[in-house]
C-alpha cells in the first residue's frame, strides 16, 4: 500500500494553482505540505482525497483507504461527543469509541452536545474521528488549527502510534508539529506557470 | 446507511432540527382558507382536495433548503462523500428521512385537516391514500433540487423555483385522486399516474442527484 502522485496538476475554480506535483508515500511515513496561503496546499489534498479531479496526471491511491479531515470538522451540535463519534464508527463499520475517546482525552466530555465544545475541544473531536474510521491513510488539512500545545502533544501521539500501526498521513500545516520524522514538501516551486504570470487576483481583489 | 438515516432522524427531533415544520405549516393553511373563502361547507368540500394537497406540498417544500445546506456548511458532506458510503445511497436516506420528518406526519394528520375543510366522507380514504403515494415523490425531486443548490448562500428562493416546476404532475394527479375520491368517482387512474411518478423518481433521481452533488462538491 503506497500512494504516489506523479505530475499531478490541480485546479482551484477552473485556475490552475499546482502543476508537476510528484510525490510519494510508503506506509509508515507522513508527508508535510507546506507553502504560502492560497498556494493550493487544500485544493491538492481535495484532489488526492477524491473530491475533485486533478486537472493532470495522476493519482495512485485506493480510496477505499483513505479518509479525510477538512477544515471544518462536520460535527452536529445537537448530538453528543459520543454520539458524533459513534455515527462515523457506524459509517465506516468500525466497532468502538473508546480508543478515540481516550486519545484526544475525550472520556469527560462524551455525554456533552458538541456545539458546547471549545473550539480545541471540537477540533478534538474531530481529529477523533480519524481514528474510528480504521482507514491506513489519512489525509489532514491544517489538523491542529485552534488546538494548544498540550492538544497538539496528543495529535503528534495519535500520528506517531498510526504510523507505527503501518498508517500513513498526508497533512497541510504551517506550525512545527515536532513530528521529525516526517517528510516536509514546499509546494511553493510548483505554482502553475498561469498563476504566476496572472496577477489579476492581487490587481483587482 | 442505516446509521445516516438515524442520526438525521435524531437531528430532526433534537431542539432546531426542524421537525414539526412543515406540520405547523400544513395546519396553518388548512384553519386559514375558510377564513379566507368563508365558512361555506359546500364550497369548502369543494376545494378541499385541492388545498390540502396545495398545503401539503408547501409545507414539504418549506424544509427542503435543510436537507443538504446543514452538512454542506459544517463539512460533514465532504466527509460523508469521501466515507465509504456511496453518494447515491446517501441522497436517498437524506430524502428517506426527509420523507419520515415531513411527508409522513402529514399524511398521518391529513384526515384531522380534512376535518377542517369539511371534506365529503368518501373522500378520506383517497386522500390519505394519494398523499401516501404522492409525498415520497416531493421528498425525492426535492431532494435533488437541494444537490442542484447546495453550496449557494440563501439557496432557498433558487431551490423553490427549480423545484416547483417539477411538482406540477405529482400535484396535478396527487389532487385529481383526492377529488375523484371525494366525488365517489373511480380513482384508479390518476392513483396508477401517482404511483408510477414516486416509483419513477425514487429509481432515477438518487442517481441524478448524487451526479450534481459531485460536481458542486468540487
Amino acid at each position: 500500500m503506497e500512494l504516489e502522485v506523479s505530475e499531478l496538476s490541480v485546479a482551484r475554480g477552473g485556475i490552475p494553482v499546482l502543476e508537476g506535483l510528484n510525490f510519494r508515500l510508503a506506509a509508515g511515513h507522513a508527508l508535510i505540505l507546506r507553502g504560502p496561503n492560497g498556494i493550493g496546499k487544500t485544493t491538492v489534498l481535495r484532489t488526492i482525497a477524491g473530491l475533485q479531479p486533478p486537472l493532470a496526471g495522476r493519482i495512485s491511491l485506493d480510496r477505499e483507504t483513505m479518509t479525510y479531515a477538512a477544515h471544518a470538522d462536520g460535527l452536529k451540535a445537537t448530538l453528543t461527543v459520543e454520539e458524533n463519534l459513534s455515527f462515523w464508527a457506524a459509517v465506516f463499520g468500525t466497532g468502538g469509541i473508546d480508543a478515540a475517546l481516550d486519545g484526544f482525552a475525550l472520556r469527560d466530555l462524551r455525554a456533552r452536545p458538541a456545539g458546547a465544545l471549545s473550539a480545541g475541544q471540537k477540533r478534538r473531536l474531530g481529529l477523533a474521528r480519524l481514528l474510528v474510521t480504521g482507514r491506513p491513510v489519512w489525509v489532514l488539512d491544517e489538523p491542529t488549527v485552534s488546538l494548544d500545545v498540550e492538544a497538539v502533544a496528543m495529535f503528534v501521539r495519535a500520528v506517531r502510534a498510526h504510523l507505527a500501526g503501518g498508517g500513513m498521513a498526508l497533512m497541510a500545516t504551517h506550525i512545527d508539529l515536532g513530528l521529525d520524522e516526517a517528510a516536509v514538501l514546499d509546494v511553493g516551486p510548483f505554482r502553475a506557470r498561469a498563476a504566476q504570470e496572472d496577477h489579476f487576483d492581487e490587481v483587482f481583489l | 446507511m442505516i446509521a445516516l438515516l438515524m442520526r438525521d432522524l435524531r437531528l430532526a427531533m433534537r431542539a432546531g432540527g426542524g421537525f414539526g415544520l412543515g406540520l405547523a405549516f400544513f395546519l396553518i393553511v388548512v384553519t386559514l382558507v375558510p377564513f379566507g373563502v368563508g365558512p361555506e361547507t359546500g364550497l369548502l368540500a369543494r376545494i378541499a382536495p385541492g388545498i390540502l394537497w396545495l398545503g401539503a406540498l408547501l409545507a414539504c417544500l418549506l424544509s427542503l433548503d435543510r436537507i443538504l445546506a446543514l452538512d454542506w456548511e459544517d463539512g460533514s458532506l465532504d466527509l460523508l462523500a469521501t466515507s465509504p458510503l456511496p453518494l447515491e445511497g446517501i441522497v436517498t436516506m437524506k430524502a428517506l428521512a426527509h420523507w419520515i420528518t415531513t411527508g409522513l406526519p402529514l399524511v398521518i394528520a391529513s384526515p384531522l385537516f380534512a376535518v377542517l375543510m369539511s371534506l365529503p366522507g368518501a373522500g378520506y380514504a383517497p386522500l390519505v391514500l394519494s398523499l401516501l403515494l404522492g409525498t415520497p415523490a416531493l421528498s425525492v425531486i426535492g431532494t435533488f433540487g437541494a444537490a442542484l443548490t447546495v453550496g449557494i448562500k440563501r439557496g432557498g428562493l433558487l431551490l423553490s423555483l427549480l423545484v416547483l416546476p417539477l411538482y406540477v404532475p405529482t400535484l396535478i394527479f396527487g389532487a385529481e385522486m383526492a377529488r375523484r375520491g371525494a366525488e365517489g368517482a373511480d380513482t384508479t387512474t390518476p392513483m396508477l399516474m401517482l404511483a408510477g411518478i414516486s416509483a419513477g423518481v425514487i429509481a432515477l433521481l438518487p442517481f441524478a442527484s448524487a451526479a450534481v452533488l459531485r460536481v458542486n462538491l468540487r
